[in-house]
């Protein structure tokens, strides 16, 4: 099912790098795979600080913040995003990640509050429906 | 509500523009006092080509207007694809520069299916920003088919940008676009060309028809990546605030932000008739025309 199907508006995503990242072929692909399954993907580009995400996602009112990263600084850079956005009223957005995140870290972003970890290898559609089913919309 | 605007919070702000761009009904009894709270903020459309450089210069000219002590609004829109619904919205990433900056809000949009270049509610995104205190309003879109048209439209000051390898003349003469700048831009002056260009330009428009009463636009060459020019089109820009002002000028605007206004009116009764159906299958099936289907749709 494409969001075209579903009611309502687009569900709107920022896609965000941050940390010190110089690759970003799988954010870049991941989204135009969410812009073929209907959503609006803001791409904020590499280098990004905690601050620089919460701003983004503050003006764009997104739905969905998805953190992609491959430089292993998660454990830094995730929850401080995560407690950003949170400050800045942002309750209700859905904080997911990507990219090089062991497994052994999982559980513990999971408590800071990203709420899915997506590792290589998931597909776009995977992700598409995991946004659609915990998507809260105000 | 405009008092939160006045705060310069963002949050409202950015609440507010969701509720506008998904046509949220709380949004229409607000229409009034947002548009009585707005300050005059100067709308200034920046249009061009696919890859003309123009996010590259609205980050630009961003940065000489927060020079000139400015509070920035930006709204960026991408065309949403017509089978998904779903866009990429890329004018962002040539902004970051800015994230920080208090002073600046920016506001990427999908078009949503209007095939213009702008989304239906940007004129009323506009509004907000202007209400929020941000002076220029700048809306940005890719200009392709006859979008420079529509932004045109909604903006008081259209900037066109051009790239020097703007092919022959005939194409650059393309029904609308040029009649429809007040400046022109042709970025990228650091490549070959972009003097001959823009001397091109200039001497094409100083003899085109249909300007008789009109001065023609003047045809800046600038260069985003380093900054060269951009003082210059801040300039130019400004300059063009007091014609655009003008009263002719301001009643122009207003016919066509009513035009729009009746539009989606239309448009938006349209959808919930219950006769819609029936009537666009008759249609269909050529038992009336569109012109008497639109009358009965609007009577009804």
């Amino acid at each position: 099912m494409t969001s075209s199907e579903a009611s309502g508006p687009p569900i709107r995503v920022l896609i965000a790098k941050p940390g010190l990242d110089g690759h970003d072929r799988g954010a870049k692909v991941l989204a135009r795979g969410l812009r073929d399954e209907g959503f609006e993907v803001i791409y904020t580009g590499l280098r990004q600080t905690p601050e620089m995400i919460a701003d983004a996602a503050e003006q764009e009112d997104v739905d969905v913040v998805g953190l992609s990263i491959l430089s292993g600084a998660h454990m830094a850079l995730l929850p401080k995003t995560v407690k950003l956005l949170r400050e800045r009223g942002m309750e209700d957005v859905l904080v997911a990640a990507g990219g090089i995140i062991p497994d052994a870290d999982v559980a513990t972003l999971k408590e800071a509050g990203v709420a899915e970890i997506f590792g290589p290898g998931t597909s776009i559609g995977q992700i598409a429906r995991y946004f659609r089913e915990h998507v809260k919309r105000a | 509500m405009v008092d939160e605007l006045r705060t310069g919070e963002r949050r409202p702000l950015a609440r507010l523009l969701t509720r506008i761009e998904n046509g949220d009904p709380s949004v229409r009894p607000l229409l009034p006092e947002l548009f009585a709270a707005g300050r005059g903020a100067h709308v200034v459309g920046i249009t061009g080509p696919p890859g003309s450089g123009k996010s590259t210069l609205v980050n630009a000219l961003i940065g000489e207007w927060r020079r000139r002590g400015r509070r920035v609004g930006i709204l960026a829109v991408d065309p949403s694809s017509p089978y998904t619904r779903g866009a990429i919205l890329g004018d962002r990433i040539r902004m970051m520069d800015h994230a920080a900056d208090r002073d600046v809000f920016m506001r990427s949009m999908a078009s949503r299916g209007e095939l213009g270049g702008v989304a239906a509610t940007t004129w009323i995104a506009a509004a907000a920003l202007d209400a929020a205190g941000f002076d220029p309003v700048v809306v940005e879109t890719v200009g392709a088919g006859q979008s420079e048209v529509e932004v045109a439209r909604l903006a008081e000051t259209t900037v066109v940008v051009e790239v020097p390898e703007m092919g022959d003349e005939v194409q650059a003469i393309k029904a609308g676009l040029l009649e429809v700048a007040d400046i022109i831009a042709v970025n990228k002056g650091d490549r070959p060309g972009a003097d001959r260009a823009a001397r091109q330009l200039r001497a094409m428009l100083s003899t085109a028809g249909g300007r008789v009463e009109r001065k023609p636009p003047p045809v800046l060459v600038t260069t985003a990546t380093t900054g060269d020019g951009v003082v210059a089109l801040a300039d130019a820009i400004e300059k063009h605030r007091s014609s655009a002002r003008s009263p002719v000028a301001a009643r122009e605007r207003a016919a066509s932000q009513v035009r729009r206004a009746l539009a989606d009116l239309a448009a938006q009764r349209a959808a919930v008739d219950e006769a819609w159906d029936a009537t666009v299958q008759a249609v269909a099936d050529r038992e009336l025309d569109p012109m008497t289907a639109a009358e009965r749709l609007l009577e009804g």
